[in-house]
């Protein structure tokens, strides 16, 4: 007779957790498939062919542009910079009527939570050929389009923070007698500020990301100059524009690094 | 520095005192916060004058403007209701079998990227993919990766399982690399291989977060399946591009509001999930 076997889950649930799995697996087949049947796997036989001679195009990059990049390079570092600006002046009032303990009225809270929902859904790059089709090509309509995005994201995240304060100090200030604004000012604003500052800082280095990006839609920044290296094939202008991009993003990563752990 | 400091709080008490009190600054260096307000200032001056902005073409826009929020409250979902269904099904095709490759993909990288368990040349190796992968937008991957693999929905999957690799490799390790250390060295000291020792030391203590943050991604990759149709890589967002394009607001506006619909339901979906798991 042999001595019964430790088990960890009972066999029904063991049963459930396979049926799980069985369903997760039929489901990306299937998946899959439909991919598969939009796909022209023709164009896949010589894939590795079409991508070292992208790579063989793109070294060494072509360095004689690096001057004419900077401008488009500033461009975009303010389209991320006043966008960052315009969307979290936006965002900073919605977040005190998102939260909770800070609401006015639970209807006024459905509609900012409704702005944050539909603000984080679309991605900037769609709100950049939207603008661009309204106001024109430009810096301007990329700024707004990093705005619009911004709302949601930072929205999100402070009124999480302000629900998350501490209850005394608001009792203690409203229990001198102060009004409204003042409760806010001096117990709800103290408490959120370091998160408020981490938040934008962090927002402000995805949006040196988004920005380089916008300007495939013609939203402005250095994304043009990429758009017009694709258009042209020029592999090798496309190649410098990707090192400078990247070196942008490891320094503003870096930033806003220091500048979280200096505040949090 | 602390003597100054101390000189103020005693002038702050005394201040306080006669009646006048004012809250604490944010930033309590002086001279670090008035060279920021100062650097603030100068930015604001630089950028006014580098950014021209055509007024006038503004003010032109503006009838569109008003076109486009008004077609929010008149969403057209039948004129072109059989592309923005096929589009509609890729996005979701592409997102689901996206997350499940780029998270199996994920899984080693973010293993070789913690400092705790991976050995140096290993480490940087998986840092530096991880890099590459978070530094480049999607949709320019998605160019490449169109360039590469021709026009068509398989260059979205590949697409948005590199930018899954990035994403959720960096916050797995730096799950891994706070996790704690005893269960670790309890389970090799039972002799254990580094299979098993990663699968009952490291994998029980990372794994809640690792499905909230796969479904988070799902949501991400949902999102940017949307953008990348605009450069061929497939989805719902051709069909977006062209209704914007041709200024067939109502259209646009039904497909914007069945993505917020959709990233809505996959929130509160989440929500469950990771109460059901933790």
């Amino acid at each position: 007779m042999t001595a019964p076997v430790w088990q960890r889950r009972t066999p029904a649930r063991q049963y459930a957790i396979w049926l799980g799995w069985f369903l997760g697996v039929m489901l990306f087949l299937l998946c899959f498939k439909i991919i598969s049947d939009n796909t022209i796997w023709e164009f896949l036989t010589d894939a590795h062919v079409q991508a070292a001679s992208l790579i063989g195009r793109m070294v060494p990059p072509d360095w004689s542009i690096t001057g004419s990049l900077m401008l488009p390079l500033w461009d975009t570092i303010n389209i991320a910079t006043v966008g960052t600006a315009l969307g979290v002046l936006i965002a900073f009032p919605l977040a005190f009527l998102a939260a909770r303990n800070t609401t006015p009225h639970p209807a006024l809270r459905a509609f900012a939570l409704g702005i944050i929902v539909s603000s984080r859904s679309i991605n900037a790059l769609i709100w950049a050929i939207l603008l661009v089709t309204m106001i024109g090509p430009g810096l301007l309509a990329g700024m707004i389009a990093i705005a619009l995005r911004s709302i949601g994201f930072v929205g999100k995240l402070l009124y999480e923070a302000i629900e998350e304060i501490q209850p005394t100090p608001v009792e203690a200030i409203t229990s001198t007698g102060a009004g409204r604004m003042q409760v806010l000012a001096f117990s709800v604003l103290p408490q959120i500020m370091p998160a408020f500052a981490g938040i934008t800082v962090y927002r402000w280095d995805i949006n040196i990301r988004e920005s380089t990006t916008l300007g495939l839609v013609g939203a402005g920044g250095i994304g043009l100059q990429m758009n017009a290296a694709i258009n042209n094939l020029a592999w090798g202008q496309v190649a410098t524009v990707f090192v400078l991009i990247f070196g942008t993003v490891i320094v503003s990563e870096w930033v806003s690094a220091k500048v979280r752990h200096a505040v949090i | 520095m602390s003597a100054s400091n101390a000189q103020v709080d005693h002038a702050r008490i005394a201040a306080a005192k006669q009646g006048s009190w004012r809250p604490l600054p944010l930033i309590s260096n002086r001279n670090l916060r008035w060279g920021l307000n100062l650097a603030a200032l100068t930015y604001i001056v630089l950028v006014y004058y580098s950014v021209d902005i055509n007024w006038a073409r503004v003010a032109q826009g503006m009838d569109r403007a008003i076109n486009f929020v008004g077609s929010f409250f008149t969403p057209d979902f039948v004129t072109r209701g059989g592309e923005i269904a096929v589009g509609l099904r890729e996005s979701l095709t592409m997102t689901f079998v996206a997350t499940v490759i780029g998270i199996a993909l994920a899984i080693p990288v973010g293993l070789g990227a913690a400092r705790n368990i991976a050995p140096r040349p290993v480490y940087f190796f998986c840092r530096t993919i991880i890099a590459l992968s978070r530094t480049f937008q999607e949709i320019i991957i998605a160019i490449l990766f169109v360039a590469m693999f021709g026009f068509g929905p398989l260059a979205g999957v590949f697409t948005l399982a590199f930018a899954t690799i990035g994403f959720m490799a960096k916050l797995l390790a730096e799950d891994i690399e706070d996790a704690q250390n005893e269960p670790l060295e309890a389970i090799r000291a039972t002799g254990a291989g580094w299979l098993q020792w990663i699968n009952y030391a490291v994998q029980p203590q990372v794994m809640p977060r690792l499905i909230g943050l796969s479904l988070y991604r799902l949501d991400i990759n949902f999102r940017e399946s949307a953008v990348i149709g605009i450069v061929g890589a497939g989805g719902i967002g051709a069909t977006l591009n062209t209704s914007i394009n041709r200024y067939d607001y109502d259209t646009s506006a039904a497909v914007l509001l069945i993505i917020i619909g959709i990233v809505l339901m996959s929130e509160y979906l989440s929500g469950y999930v990771r109460k059901w798991t933790a």
